[in-house]
């Protein structure tokens, strides 16, 4: 059993005008030593998969259904008293905006030894100790003097690094790192990455790692999840899904990357925008903006307008779409009228 | 430090002359001194004697240069209605309002902050619910009408019977409704003498009795304000980045709530405070007036009633000196409490 399981994971908001369904059938499984992406645009639920994982989603969300099983405890139904001894301790966060993560009046200092002295019973001075290791870890200059000193004498990039050294305090197993570098400068973005990737690498912690960024996600991950509308409608090896990807709405993401348009010409774009979550359209939410939407006679197929289409595997992915499960089944007869 | 006062004691001058300049220019409209000092008897020859003697025909910047001259020294005249120096007659006032204002301070400090944290920490509540609705008419009912009000129910008593008195039951819940009244409400009793014009109701319990009702009706508008101030500024704090980062990191909510969120929510709130404080002192006029405290709002009120204009400058000018100090002070605080701010102007 992987160290992280994640089963028909269900998130829902509960607003004035009903239950709003932010994540749907959820399943993902993280190994220990792993590193797994999150992949879709602004509101796909990408976010709320990574605070979920921790029971972290501000209220009014709230966990409606399914299994987070980690290292063998189920942690969807958990008290907040018995998730404290995972959250930093086993699992550790690593957020968005290095500006806002770090309280302004407290220093770096009291708020390291803090989370060391809520999990472990050791003195100030150890705790101190502890901290300067993980801030020289991490490559910040002169470590000493940063333990005193307070965010906002630090620079965007080094308050990550800060950050960073913080989610490795405890030595975790997993770090779920929600859009780590968007925050910063592109020039700082490629260093702090690195600079994750080889820690987490040399101590065998596993990764998710919420992104945007494809580029980043095919150097940093062994296998990522392309997430709509709250479901997950690709995954599989980062290799495959970024050199073939199945599913339209993959297409799509990859041909909207600047290099892949032709130089001089505008670039690709998927057409439409995510819908909202409240409003979802029928079928598969994909397919008013999809490109493959029409059979064979252009007729739009009906099974994209009705069906919320279910997993196939296709290859060592797996997609959530009805074109690829029909391209898939003709593949399969082809193949067996070829045996026979 | 020695820099920041340097430049604050300059802004203290720069203020304090702009408030002399203005204090002394109202003179002109606020009625005709000699009237109130002379009887009906004295004749018009007389006045225009006395007019000329006490200055009052000078040119208006003359009349202020004078005044300036002697302010420097402390020395603000002659108040009309005590023949007394002006600084004598505010000394002797200033303890009483200054122990209104401490002991509604410590009334709105030990109050606002558990009950503004506990109504943001738990906003759906009924008990929280409930101290919003109360402060809500706390803010809209005027000071002396609470005062009033106050007066009524727990100095004189008020007596209800709706139900049966002849009952067991009844007496009790007839008693339940009713108040026996008691609170001194008048004056501030027999304070003790500590030194000079300052005498205390703080050193024994029956003065501070005298405090009670004053205080608290002083506190009425001050004291829902801060709760509202605290509730706002913490359920802000609540949603903030770093709170949610350090319940990632596991960390206790009760350190959550009172390190991490109480620091933050209390930064804006000083800066509010210390110009409350100040406001404080003014709204005792009313206050005092109600409960007929001998300190400087009831003072300051006679002084208009009576024109007596050297100790309504007197008191303008102590009572803008007592907003700079505390806005110093609260300046102080605050750079001591907040991080990013260098009291020293040493670069970060």
């Amino acid at each position: 059993m992987a160290l992280l399981e994640v089963n028909n994971l269900d998130v829902r908001f509960a607003l004035r005008g009903g239950d709003v369904r932010a994540l749907r059938d959820v399943c993902f499984s993280l190994d220990r030593g792993e590193r797994l992406g999150i992949v879709g645009e602004s509101g796909a639920g990408k976010s709320v998969a990574a605070f979920s994982l921790l029971n972290l989603i501000a209220k009014p969300g709230y966990i409606a259904g399914g299994s987070i099983t980690f290292d063998g405890e189920e942690l969807s139904g958990m008290k907040d008293r018995g998730l404290r001894r995972i959250r930093g301790n086993r699992i550790s966060m690593i957020f968005q905006d290095p500006m806002m993560t770090l309280n302004p009046v407290l220093s770096i200092g009291e708020q390291m030894v803090e989370c060391l002295k809520a999990h472990r019973r050791i003195s100030t001075r150890e705790a101190r100790a502890i901290s300067l290791h993980k801030l020289n870890q991490v490559q910040i200059p002169s470590p000493e003097t940063r333990l005193d000193q307070y965010p906002h004498e630090l620079s965007g990039g080094m308050r990550q690094r800060v950050i960073i050294a913080i989610a490795l305090l405890l030595d975790p197993d997993i770090i779920v790192a929600d859009e780590p570098t968007t925050a910063l400068d592109v020039t700082i973005q490629a260093e702090i990455m690195d600079l994750l990737l080889e820690l987490c690498e040399k101590h065998n912690v596993g990764l998710v790692l919420i992104t945007h960024d494809l580029g980043v996600v095919s150097q940093v991950t062994q296998r990522m999840l392309v997430m709509y509308a709250g479901r997950v409608i690709e995954q599989g090896p980062t290799r495959e899904i970024i050199n073939d990807p199945q599913h339209p709405y993959t297409q799509g993401l990859i041909n909207a990357l600047p290099q892949m348009a032709t130089p001089g010409s505008r670039l690709n774009q998927i057409p439409g925008s995510m819908p909202s979550l409240s409003n979802l359209p029928s079928g598969c939410a994909f397919h008013p903006r999809c490109g493959f939407v029409n059979d064979a006679n252009g007729e739009p197929r009906k099974a994209c307008l009705d069906k919320v289409p279910g997993f196939v595997d296709s290859g060592n992915c797996r997609v959530a779409c009805h074109m690829v499960a029909e391209l898939v089944n003709q593949q399969q007869r082809d193949s067996r009228e070829e045996i026979l | 430090m020695i820099a920041f006062l340097i430049k604050r004691l300059f802004h203290a001058f720069l203020v304090m002359f702009v408030i002399s300049v203005i204090s002394f220019a109202i003179q002109d409209n606020l009625g005709d001194p000699i009237q109130q000092m002379v009887g009906q008897s004295v004749p018009e020859s007389e006045r225009a004697e006395l007019r000329e003697e006490l200055g009052l025909n000078d040119p208006f910047f003359v009349q202020y240069l004078r005044f300036a001259k002697n302010a420097a020294h402390f020395d603000f005249g002659y108040s009309y209605i005590f023949n007394e120096p002006t600084t004598q007659v505010i000394m002797r006032h200033l303890p009483a309002t200054l122990e209104l204002v401490a002991a509604t301070t410590l009334l709105i400090v030990l109050l606002s902050v558990p009950i503004g944290v506990y109504s943001a920490i738990k906003p759906r509540a009924w008990l929280s619910r409930a101290f919003m609705g109360v402060s809500i008419i706390g803010i809209s009912i005027p000071v002396f009408l609470t005062a009033i009000v106050l007066i009524q129910l727990f100095a004189i008593g008020v007596e209800f019977t709706p139900f049966p008195t002849d009952t067991a039951w009844g007496a009790w819940l007839n008693g339940l409704l009713s108040t026996d009244g008691g609170m001194p409400a008048y004056g501030r009793g027999n304070p003790v003498h500590v030194f000079g014009t300052w005498y205390t109701n703080f050193s024994s319990l029956e003065g501070l009795t005298y405090l009670v009702l004053p205080a608290i009706s002083l506190a009425s508008i001050m004291l829902p304000l801060f709760i509202r101030l605290i509730r706002a500024e913490m359920l802000e704090v609540l949603q903030s980045e770093y709170v949610k980062f350090a319940r990632a990191k596991g960390i206790s909510l009760r350190r959550i709530y009172f390190v991490h969120a109480l620091k933050n929510t209390m930064l804006p709130v000083i800066t509010v405070g210390g110009v409350q404080i100040g406001t404080l002192v003014a709204y005792t006029i009313l206050t005092e007036t109600v409960f007929q405290w001998p300190g400087m709002g009831l003072m300051f009120l006679d002084a208009i009633e009576r024109s007596d204009i050297p100790l309504i400058v007197t008191y303008l000018m102590i009572v803008g000196l007592i907003f700079v100090i505390t806005n110093t002070l609260v300046d102080l605080i605050y750079g001591l409490v907040n991080p990013t701010v260098k009291l020293t102007g040493k670069p970060a």
